[in-house]
């Protein structure tokens, strides 16, 4: 046991001398979460409009004004011919044009129907569909006061309740993807050289020829990185409640003990790594190239998970961070008890035991 | 020059010697682009709700009918009281509840407004808002239609009711299909990844295995050295470049619009800016897993806020400045430009000046930064 904790001893001092990479493991998950709690959003706001008004009568400017008075557009008026609409979108900072036929007032009131055309740019469908839409109920809106009935007699009202997110905070809907994202990669990537770096240097050797189990050698490994790792969830945790007012509903212990957990999965998933490649680039190349932008799809925090065919949401159940995902959206933003995440955390603890089992299995003991 | 082909020379000869890089330079992007937009769709589908129907009216079963017959949404239960119905909520197996209180359709006659719940999970992405929003709309329609309605507006106008008729259309993409405004933009990330990791890496293994010390005695130019290293790393990454444009082509049908020589021009411009930040990463780096966590760092940053998957406009403007200072930013809307619109030269200029001038500016800081004494 006391040679256990010389090693562990030994490793939390090359942790320490690296001082740089020790500011980049805690700098680099606060820059990120208040980076992207701040700017992502889901939202489609500002969209550059262009509008041409062929009518310039009463109904079209009152329309128009209509338009620019809502936050999702920033309204250009020119007049454009067709050649030119095409021109405009190819420059790619024009979303939309919406165009108005010479005789709008007129075709509205006397033909009883006007029309007007929008022209999306279809190259980001995400946007076009978004403002189709928009445009779509400001144009509706607008029709409603002009009838002569006014509004319907007899109207059903739905009120809505935001559950879990009375205030429509936005950085709650990425804050656990991109938590369960930084830390997965974080503590996957620095176990991942922790032995590998050994071999590269050639101080395995002494390791293995000292009177010191194979085994103690990867838990004194860890050790190090899952008590940085703790604290690096921790500021991760206070950042998220006192700067982007993510209010934590459910336990706390709770939620570090599946933190905890997690990590954990990620240390034994880093030694795997580092025990079956033989140099470092490999390692990190491998832990950090190739499981980047697998881990941001598979979380499904970005791109539902529903909505992937078969053979991916197969996939998908090997990805760790999918269940911390699940499992801290529910206790942290919905409030839940354990009662509800024990399913996603004994596949956690399964996946450790099995992540820690092949570990152990591919330590070499013997240079090659 | 002959110092420098000797070089290129050494450098080639190590990215062929270790077959496991040479095979994630090749095989990591073209699987990758292959699979991965086939994972990405967030295109909201089957929104799932719980009805809770107090009521059990004509008007009541009718709303519920019309909302089930929408096509938007899976009502996955009907349940007795609104905590009932929560407990599918919490379980994440429903997204929305709907809850008709008793005395719906006595009121609404009665009363002219009625109101009713729709409790939504708001941190489930978009999905629970955008059916909220169809949700909305539909109730809407039910309200024109309303049979006690229509007979009242009838008896109120006499006129016919003006009508504003909408024609949309998605030009460069009539189907708004999302894996084209997708496929473009994930090759443009894999060739940062390929560049931008591959390049930090290297220099700072020179340093970490000790070999750099050769090189720094003898007489090779600093900006032989850099340029060295480079070169190897570009030819790389412009193959990746083409095989990534063969992938677009075979498994996505995606042919550039416009033209592919400049395409090629823009990815050669793009790949020197990129390698030249991996070099200067490398260069300031004193260990591998230095340099990969910066350079891990930045690519989060390039990957969430370039508008590969959100859309910048939206962002708040402190946050729209720094997606621009970023040159992943610029390749992105342009390949998009080329590849689905077709835009010339003319149109693209500004991004090609930005990212020579960003490519300029990286690379002559690496070799400034890089130095033979320490």
């Amino acid at each position: 046991m006391k040679q256990l904790f010389v090693f562990i001893r030994k490793e939390f001092y090359h942790v320490f001398r690296d001082k740089r990479t020790l500011l980049i493991m805690f700098g680099l998950p606060i820059v990120q979460i208040l980076l992207f709690g701040y700017a992502m959003t889901s939202e489609v706001r500002n969209i550059n409009l262009v509008i041409s008004d062929n009518a310039r009568d009463a109904n079209s400017i009152e329309l128009i004004n209509k338009i620019k008075a809502s936050s999702y557009f920033v309204v250009k008026e020119s007049l454009l011919t067709t050649k030119e609409i095409e021109s405009t979108l190819k420059q790619g900072d024009t979303k939309s044009v919406l165009v108005f036929p010479p005789n709008f007032a007129n075709d509205l009131f006397h033909e009883g129907k006007a029309q007007i055309q929008i022209i999306a740019d279809g190259s980001d469908p995400n946007t076009a569909k978004t403002l189709i839409n928009y445009l779509t109920a400001i144009v509706a809106s607008y029709q409603q006061g002009l009838s002569p009935s006014g509004s319907l007699p007899y109207q059903i009202i739905p009120e809505a309740r935001m559950l879990y997110n009375e205030e429509g905070n936005g950085s709650l809907i990425f804050i656990p993807g991109v938590m369960a994202l930084i830390l997965m990669i974080v503590c996957t990537a620095l176990t991942s050289v922790a032995i590998v770096k050994e071999k590269e240097m050639g101080t395995m050797e002494v390791l293995l020829v000292s009177p010191f189990k194979p085994f103690f050698v990867l838990i004194a490994k860890a050790i190090p990185y899952l008590v940085l790792s703790l604290v690096n969830f921790t500021l991760i945790v206070l950042l998220s409640v006192f700067v982007l007012h993510v209010e934590i509903k459910g336990s706390i212990t709770l939620l570090f003990l599946e933190s905890t957990l997690f990590i954990i999965t990620c240390l034994s998933l880093g030694l795997l790594i580092s025990n079956v490649t033989s140099s470092q680039q490999t390692a990190l190349l491998l832990s950090l190239m190739g499981m980047m932008i697998p881990t941001l799809i598979f979380t499904g925090f970005m791109f539902p998970i529903e909505n992937m065919p078969w053979v991916f949401q197969m996939i998908s159940n090997v990805v760790p961070a999918r269940w911390y995902y699940l499992i801290i959206k529910s206790v942290m933003l919905k409030g839940l008890g354990f009662e509800y995440v024990w399913k996603e955390t004994l596949v956690l603890l399964l996946m450790t035991l099995g992540l820690l089992l092949l570990a152990v299995k591919n330590f070499k003991i013997r240079l090659e | 020059m002959s110092v420098l082909l000797v070089l290129l020379q050494k450098e080639f000869r190590q990215i062929f010697r270790d077959k496991t890089i040479l095979a994630m330079m090749l095989l990591m992007p073209t699987v990758q682009l292959i699979v991965v937009p086939l994972a990405m769709d967030n295109e909201v589908k089957n929104v799932t709700m719980i009805i809770v129907d107090h009521d059990y009216s004509t008007y009541s079963q009718q709303l519920v009918n019309k909302i089930a017959s929408s096509g938007y949404f899976r009502i996955v239960s009907a349940e007795a009281s609104y905590k009932k119905a929560l407990r599918y909520v919490e379980r994440g197996e429903a997204d929305l509840v709907m809850e008709i209180p008793s005395g719906f359709e006595q009121n609404l006659i009665r009363e002219k407004v009625q109101k009713i719940g729709l409790s939504m999970d708001a941190i489930n992405g978009t999905k629970a808002s955008i059916g909220g929003v169809y949700l909305n709309s539909i109730i809407n329609d039910f309200n024109v239609n309303l049979d006690i309605n229509k007979l009242n507006i009838k008896k109120i106008s006499g006129s016919p009711v003006s009508e504003i008729a909408i024609t949309s259309s998605t030009w460069f993409n009539p189907l708004a299909e999302f894996k084209y405004y997708l496929v473009p933009g994930i090759l443009v990330l894999l060739l940062t990844m390929i560049g931008g990791f591959l390049s930090a890496l290297n220099i700072v293994r020179e340093k970490e295995i000790g070999t750099i010390e050769q090189i720094n005695v003898s007489p090779i130019q600093k900006w032989q050295f850099i340029l060295g290293k480079l070169l190897p790393f570009w030819l790389m990454g412009m193959i990746v470049f083409t095989v990534g444009l063969v992938v677009c082509w075979v498994f996505y049908g995606i042919i550039s619009e416009g033209s592919l020589l400049l395409m090629y021009l823009f990815a050669g411009v793009y790949l020197i800016a990129i390698l030249g930040f991996g070099l200067l990463i490398s260069t300031i780096s004193n260990s591998q897993i230095q340099a990969m966590f910066v350079a891990f760092f930045f690519m989060m940053i390039f990957t969430l806020m370039s508008g590969l998957f959100t859309s910048v406009e939206s962002m708040p403007i402190w946050a729209r400045t720094i997606s621009n200072l970023i040159p992943i930013t610029h390749f992105i809307k342009v390949t998009r430009m080329i590849m689905l619109k077709g835009s010339g030269l003319m149109d693209v200029l500004p991004e090609l000046i930005y990212l020579i001038l960003f490519g300029l500016f990286l690379n002559a800081w690496a070799i400034w930064n890089y130095r033979k004494t320490t």
